[in-house]
């Protein structure tokens, strides 16, 4: 974490609309300065609320405070706060080319003419675009309109960054693709970022720290890693990858501790010898991945379990097979 | 050679428009400038008429043209800066208030007239001067730049490029002009020819709000069809002509133009 980076940290920031609906409940929330964190969680969570507080597009209702270091910005309009924001739609002025876009920031700066031109070529390069500086919006591509508005958000050198979606508009690949380069940006910019997204996929790849969000309150927070193998209830555990469900009646057999339910992801399971498993089961559906293949599974449970094998051979509809969990593989959730 | 029956049917409606429309103007222009139209065309052509109608009349010519300019400048404030708000704020309210500013065209010009001269007739230097008829035009006109204004903004998401532009650090009045009026520009252009277009053609209203020394064009017109002969009132007509046709066919340019800037989009994410 780069020592000159703004730390972000939110206090009782609640939400309420006029017309009473309330979209967020009291959060808390520490960001280190130069850390990326990601917001996470079903859509109409209050993920994109929290994020509008910390930009300023929003106010929290009275009690809450955002500070950015030793700065309370709670007051503060989003254009006193220099955040740099990339919004879903991208938000780009139809009425400019590229260049313009890049360069409008800087211009309500009044930097001067030879300073904008510099930052702007700076930043065009940084994102490979410069060819296509003097293009109007309406000539762009999706990916490249998302790196003209990283490119716009970025040249200001805000104090922290704010991403809603970015990358939700485009096709998986591209998707994919750009979330590499994200990463990769945010990375080597060492700027306090916060990144909000419904995909686990993207939260995994891009959150050094992940915050799980669930009807307007935070759930969980961790690093990817231990949201994932620790999930603290069944919202994370099913809403990041898919897990499976034993109930504790069918345990027999089993060292766990009877009260709970039985939870385990699909990678943990292993396809053994018949009946030497912990459970037998039938194969209700089979799905050649390529590298994998993904069994649907019925062993009696009230929900038909998924397993995922990377073993070669042929299992198919209706064969009879046996799994098994390593021990520590179960998740403790209750 | 057989036609399919649409043929005649668009036929038909061709020369209706002919019989009612293209030929009736075209008389009437071509009876401003006959020598006699009563002795028909071969009495030989003449500017005299125009002429006569430009010693008569250019006032209410110029009248007409200083009312339209200057409520265009009174709806570019209030019209765009309204249209702005009632898109800002959304919602019930917002329709409510459009619907007002819209009842003017729904009331005939002669019962918001009346109303006007019941109200303010007392101030006599305000009723006998040419403002009292702008008022009545900006009433009658505002509700076209403002609807006009309103649509394209909701159709460009403002909101959010506005939110762009704020996270950029831009305060309102930056915004605004940088960012909202140029991407309402075609709205704004748009209701720009319509307020001029109908200001000038404006008779309904005009004809109660005016005095014998605030006579706009189309006041001018019906008083020559009253009590000149033939030739002068066509003539008018022929110099009314002439200023409106240029408008309309800027407006027609101006909507296919906003058809034709919608570029292909080249997809050059796969490279």
């Amino acid at each position: 974490m780069s020592s000159n980076a703004t730390a972000v940290t939110l206090h009782k920031c609640a939400k309420t609309f006029e017309d009473g609906t309330r979209a967020l409940d009291p959060v808390d929330l520490a960001v280190e300065g130069g850390e990326t964190v990601v917001l996470l969680g079903p859509s109409g969570c209050g993920k994109t609320t929290l994020l509008r507080i910390v930009a300023g597009l929003e106010n929290p209702d009275k009690s809450g405070e955002v500070w950015f270091n030793n700065d309370d910005v709670t007051e503060l309009p989003i254009e006193k706060r220099n955040v740099g924001m990339v919004f879903q739609s991208y938000a780009l002025f139809p009425n400019m080319t590229v260049a313009e876009n890049v360069a409008y920031g800087l211009r309500v700066r009044k930097m001067s003419k030879p300073e904008i031109e510099a930052r702007v070529l700076e930043m065009l390069k940084m994102m490979r675009i410069t060819e296509l500086a003097n293009r109007n919006i309406d000539q762009l591509s999706g990916g490249q309109r998302q790196r003209v508005a990283l490119a716009r958000a970025i040249a200001v050198r805000p104090r922290v960054l704010l991403l809603d979606e970015p990358l939700t508009a485009l096709d998986a690949l591209l998707r994919e693709r750009l979330r590499v380069e994200i990463d990769s940006l945010l990375r080597s910019l060492a700027i306090t970022s916060i990144y909000v997204t419904h995909d686990q996929a993207e939260a995994m790849a891009l959150g050094d720290r992940i915050v799980v969000m669930s009807k307007g309150k935070i759930v969980q927070t961790g690093s990817p890693r231990e949201i994932y193998n620790n999930p603290k209830n069944s919202f994370v555990a099913d809403f990041i990858g898919t897990v499976n469900r034993i109930p504790s009646a069918m345990t027999d057999g089993i060292d766990t501790p009877k009260e709970h339910d039985l939870v385990f992801r699909p990678e943990d399971a292993e396809i053994v010898e018949k009946s030497s498993g912990q459970f037998n089961g039938k194969v209700v559906n089979s799905f050649f991945l390529g590298d994998r293949i993904r069994l649907i599974v019925d062993c009696g449970a009230p929900e038909y379990i998924t397993i995922e094998s990377f073993q070669r051979d042929v299992i198919e509809e209706g064969d009879e097979i046996s799994i098994r969990v390593h021990q520590d593989r179960f998740l403790e959730i209750n | 050679m057989r036609r399919p029956k649409i043929f005649y049917g668009q036929l038909f409606f061709t020369l209706i428009v002919c019989a009612f429309l293209i030929v009736p103007a075209i008389l009437s222009a071509l009876a401003g400038v006959t020598e006699n139209f009563f002795v028909g065309l071969k009495s030989g052509f003449t500017f005299r008429w125009i002429i006569e109608v430009w010693e008569l009349y250019s006032e209410t010519i110029y009248l007409s043209l200083l009312i339209a300019v200057f409520c265009l400048i009174i709806n570019l404030f209030i019209g765009v800066l309204a249209a702005y708000s009632l898109a800002r704020i959304g919602g019930r309210t917002a329709r409510i208030v459009e619907e007002i500013i819209v009842l003017p065209v729904a009331i005939p010009g002669l019962a918001i007239a009346l109303a006007l001269i019941i109200m303010y007739g007392g101030f006599r230097d305000f009723r006998t001067s040419w403002l009292f008829i702008l008022v009545g035009h900006v009433l009658y006109t505002l509700p076209f730049m403002v609807r006009s204004v309103l649509a394209v903004l909701t159709s460009t998401n403002f909101k959010i490029l506005e939110e762009g532009a704020a996270s950029l650090g831009a305060p309102f009045w930056h915004r605004f002009i940088n960012v909202v009026l140029p991407n309402a520009k075609p709205g704004i252009l748009a209701g720009s020819l319509m307020v001029i277009t109908l200001s000038v053609g404006e008779f309904n209203l005009t004809w109660m709000l005016h005095t014998p020394m605030t006579k706009t064009l189309p006041v001018g017109l019906a008083d020559s069809y009253a009590s000149m002969r033939l030739e002068v009132a066509s003539a008018y007509t022929l110099v009314f002509f002439v200023m409106i046709v240029p408008l309309l066919i800027a407006m027609q340019l101006l909507a296919n133009s906003k058809r034709q800037t919608k570029n292909l989009i080249q997809d050059e994410d796969a490279h």
